[in-house]
C-alpha cells in the first residue's frame, strides 16, 4: 500500500444541499481525476419537488453552477471529471444549467451527460398498484393521493455508460450516494458488473466519502475540540488501487483529520445492517472491511467483501401530510420550566377558543429535556432560562398560520417576562409536510427506461 | 461492579433513514467492545428512549470497528419532512444514548475521557466581540 502511483483519486466535494463549494478549490490542487458531488438526502427530495411545484424549471439543486464554476477549469484542461446527482427530480433542467454555467465562463470542447430513468412517477400507474411500504408494510392502493415525487436509486450503470460516451460531467437524478463513487472505478478499472468484492470496495469507499466533510473530522465525537483549523474543514479524497483497496486522506493544506476514529465513525453512518449494506450494484459486507491508520491523515481500507446485489431498487415516494408551523417563547429564571409550561398550556386552550383545529402538537422545553427528551435524567437543578417550543400539525395552510397568531398576546397575558417572537425575523409561516414513503421497485421495471443523453458544449 | 454514562467509553454517531434513527456507538479497544456488546443490548436502549421511540429496536454488531449500530423504527415522529421535531434527523439521539448508565467492572470506576478545552475558539469570540462597529 504504500506506493500509490497510479492510483486513482476520487473526491467527495459535496455532502448535501448546502455545503460549500470553497472545498473544491483544494480538492483540484491534489489532482484528483474525479469529483463526486452528492446533493441529494431523503429531505432533499422533499424540498426539491416544493421547488418544482412552483416552477416546472426548478427541482435540481441549484448551487450546481457555483460547484461546477469552481471545477470548470479543470475540466476543461480535461485533468478532472465531475459526476453529481445534483439533478434531483429534474436532471434535464440541471444539465441546461451546466451548459450555461459553462458558456458563461466560456468554457468548449466539453461533454455533458444526463441520466435519467430514475422518475418513476410517469409510471406510477403501472407500478404503483404493486407496491409495499418498506418500513410500514402499507399497501400502495390505501394512500389516499396519488405522490408528490416518486423515484427509484439508480446505481452505478448508467454513470458507467455515460463516462464510456466521453462525458466530462456526468449529472444525474436520485442515484444512490455511494454508486456516484463507485461508477468512476469500475468504468477506470473495467471492473465486472458481478466482481462483487471490487463492487462492495468501491462502495465502502464511496459511503466514506458521500458526506464531505464528516469523514474528516466534522460532526465528530470523539475529540473534537482538537481537530485541527476546523473552519478549513477539508473534504476527503480517496486513492484507489485497480483491486478496490484505498486510501482515505484530505488535501494537505488544509485542517481537519482523517484517522482510524473519524473514518470507523462514518462507515456505520445512516446505516442499518452493516453485514448488509444494500446497494443497487451490490451487497455489501462493512464489517469484512479492515482498517489500517496509516498517519499522516492517512488511513487504509481493505479486503471488503460483497455478495451478489439483489432483483430490485429502492424507491422514495412522498405524500402530502399536512401542514405546521412553529413558535418559541423564551421565560428567565426562577421557576423557568413551570413558567414554560404554564404558557404553552394558555397558548392550546387559546388556540382551542379561536376554534383552530389542531391535529398534533409538539412541546420541547429548551434548556431542559428539548432534544433528549425522556433520557434527560430528572433534576433538581433550575435551568437559568427556558424556551418554550411549541410546534403544531394542521390540515391547511391558513389554519396552521392562524394558530401562530395566538401565541403573540402572551407577551402580556401570561406568567411574567415571557420574550415571545423570539429572534429577527418572526413567523416563519406554515410549510408543508411530506411522508416520506420507502418501497422496493423490480429492476426489471425501471432498467428499461434508463437512459443516458450526452451533449457536446 | 459499578455504574458510568457510556458517554465515558463510547464516541456516537447517528442519522436517519425515513422514520428510522441509526444510532451507532463506537469503543476504543476489543475489551470495551466486548462490555457494551454485554450490556447495550436492543432491549435497554428501547428503554432508555422510552416514549420518543414508537417501534422495535434491533442492534447490528461491527466487531472490525468495534462499534454497535441501533435500528430504531418509528423513532424521528414521522421522519425529516413529516415530523414537528427540531431534530427531525436524529442527528442528537447518539448523544442521548451515550447519557446511558451501564455496569462496568471494579476498576472503571471514575473513569472519564476527556472534556473538551475551548479556550481557543473563547479567545476568537472575545476578539470578535471587543471589535467596534465599523
Amino acid at each position: 500500500m504504500s506506493d500509490r502511483d497510479g492510483a486513482i483519486k476520487i473526491a467527495g466535494g459535496q455532502g448535501f444541499y448546502g455545503d460549500t463549494p470553497r472545498s473544491v478549490e483544494g480538492l483540484l490542487e491534489e489532482g484528483i481525476d474525479y469529483l463526486c458531488l452528492e446533493a441529494l438526502a431523503e429531505l432533499t427530495l422533499a424540498i426539491l419537488q416544493k421547488d418544482r411545484q412552483r416552477d416546472e424549471t426548478l427541482g435540481f439543486t441549484r448551487d450546481l453552477p457555483r460547484y461546477l464554476g469552481a471545477a470548470l477549469p479543470a475540466i476543461a484542461a480535461g485533468s478532472t471529471k465531475v459526476i453529481t446527482n445534483a439533478g434531483g427530480i429534474n436532471p434535464i433542467s440541471a444539465a441546461r444549467a451546466a451548459v450555461e454555467t459553462a458558456r458563461e465562463l466560456g468554457v468548449s470542447g466539453i461533454t455533458i451527460a444526463t441520466v435519467t430513468g430514475d422518475d418513476l412517477m410517469p409510471r406510477m400507474d403501472e407500478i404503483g398498484p404493486g407496491l409495499t411500504n418498506l418500513d410500514t408494510g402499507e399497501a400502495f392502493a390505501s394512500l389516499a393521493e396519488p405522490p408528490r415525487f416518486a423515484a427509484a436509486y439508480l446505481g452505478a450503470r448508467p454513470i458507467i455508460d455515460a463516462l464510456a460516451q466521453g462525458a466530462d460531467i456526468v449529472i444525474t437524478g436520485r442515484v444512490a450516494d455511494a454508486a456516484l463513487f463507485l461508477a468512476p472505478l469500475a468504468y477506470e478499472y473495467g471492473w465486472e458488473a458481478d466482481d462483487w468484492d471490487r463492487l462492495a470496495a468501491g462502495t465502502v469507499v464511496g459511503h466514506l466519502l458521500e458526506c464531505s466533510g464528516q469523514v474528516a473530522g466534522g460532526n465528530f465525537s470523539g475529540e473534537w475540540w482538537t481537530v485541527p483549523h476546523p473552519w478549513d474543514l477539508p473534504y476527503p479524497i480517496a486513492e484507489v488501487a485497480p483491486d478496490g483497496s484505498a486510501v482515505i486522506t484530505k488535501p494537505r493544506a488544509s485542517g481537519g483529520r482523517v484517522d482510524l476514529d473519524t473514518v470507523r465513525h462514518q462507515l456505520l453512518y445512516e446505516v442499518h445492517d452493516p453485514a448488509a449494506y444494500l446497494s443497487p450494484d451490490v451487497v455489501a459486507d462493512f464489517t469484512s472491511a479492515r482498517f489500517t491508520d496509516l498517519g499522516d491523515d492517512r488511513v487504509a481500507v481493505t479486503d471488503v467483501r460483497g455478495r451478489p446485489a439483489t432483483y430490485t431498487y429502492k424507491a422514495l415516494l412522498a405524500h402530502h401530510a399536512g401542514w405546521a408551523a412553529e413558535a418559541k417563547v423564551a421565560f428567565s429564571w426562577p421557576n423557568a420550566t413551570e413558567k414554560a409550561e404554564v404558557a404553552a398550556a394558555i397558548f392550546v386552550k387559546r388556540v382551542e377558543q379561536a376554534g383552530h383545529e389542531v391535529r398534533e402538537w409538539c412541546f420541547e422545553r429548551w434548556g431542559v429535556d428539548a432534544l433528549g427528551g425522556p433520557t434527560v435524567p430528572p433534576t433538581d437543578a433550575e435551568p437559568p432560562e427556558v424556551v418554550m417550543r411549541v410546534a403544531w400539525r394542521c390540515d391547511d395552510q391558513r389554519t396552521a398560520a392562524a394558530v401562530a397568531r395566538e401565541m403573540t398576546p402572551l407577551t402580556l397575558s401570561a406568567p411574567p417576562a415571557g420574550l415571545t417572537g423570539m429572534g429577527r425575523g418572526g413567523a416563519t409561516g406554515a410549510s408543508e409536510l411530506l411522508t416520506i414513503w420507502p418501497t422496493l421497485v423490480d429492476k426489471s421495471s425501471v432498467d428499461p427506461h434508463v437512459s443516458v443523453t450526452v451533449e457536446e458544449v | 461492579m459499578a455504574h458510568i454514562e457510556l458517554r465515558e467509553l463510547c464516541a456516537y454517531r447517528s442519522g436517519d433513514k425515513g422514520d428510522i434513527a441509526d444510532i451507532a456507538i463506537f469503543a476504543d479497544d476489543a475489551e470495551t467492545y466486548a462490555l457494551i456488546v454485554r450490556e447495550v443490548t436492543a432491549e435497554r436502549v428501547r428503554g432508555h428512549f422510552g416514549s420518543m421511540v414508537r417501534g422495535d429496536v434491533v442492534r447490528y454488531e461491527a466487531p472490525n470497528v468495534w462499534a454497535l449500530n441501533f435500528v430504531l423504527r418509528e423513532a424521528l415522529g414521522g421522519g425529516g419532512p413529516r415530523t414537528l421535531r427540531s431534530d427531525s434527523l436524529g442527528k442528537t439521539l447518539g448523544g442521548a444514548l451515550v447519557r446511558m448508565e451501564i455496569e462496568v467492572p471494579e476498576e472503571l470506576a471514575g473513569y472519564r475521557r476527556a472534556r473538551p478545552d475551548v479556550a481557543w475558539a473563547q479567545a476568537i469570540l472575545d476578539e470578535a466581540a471587543t471589535t467596534p462597529p465599523a
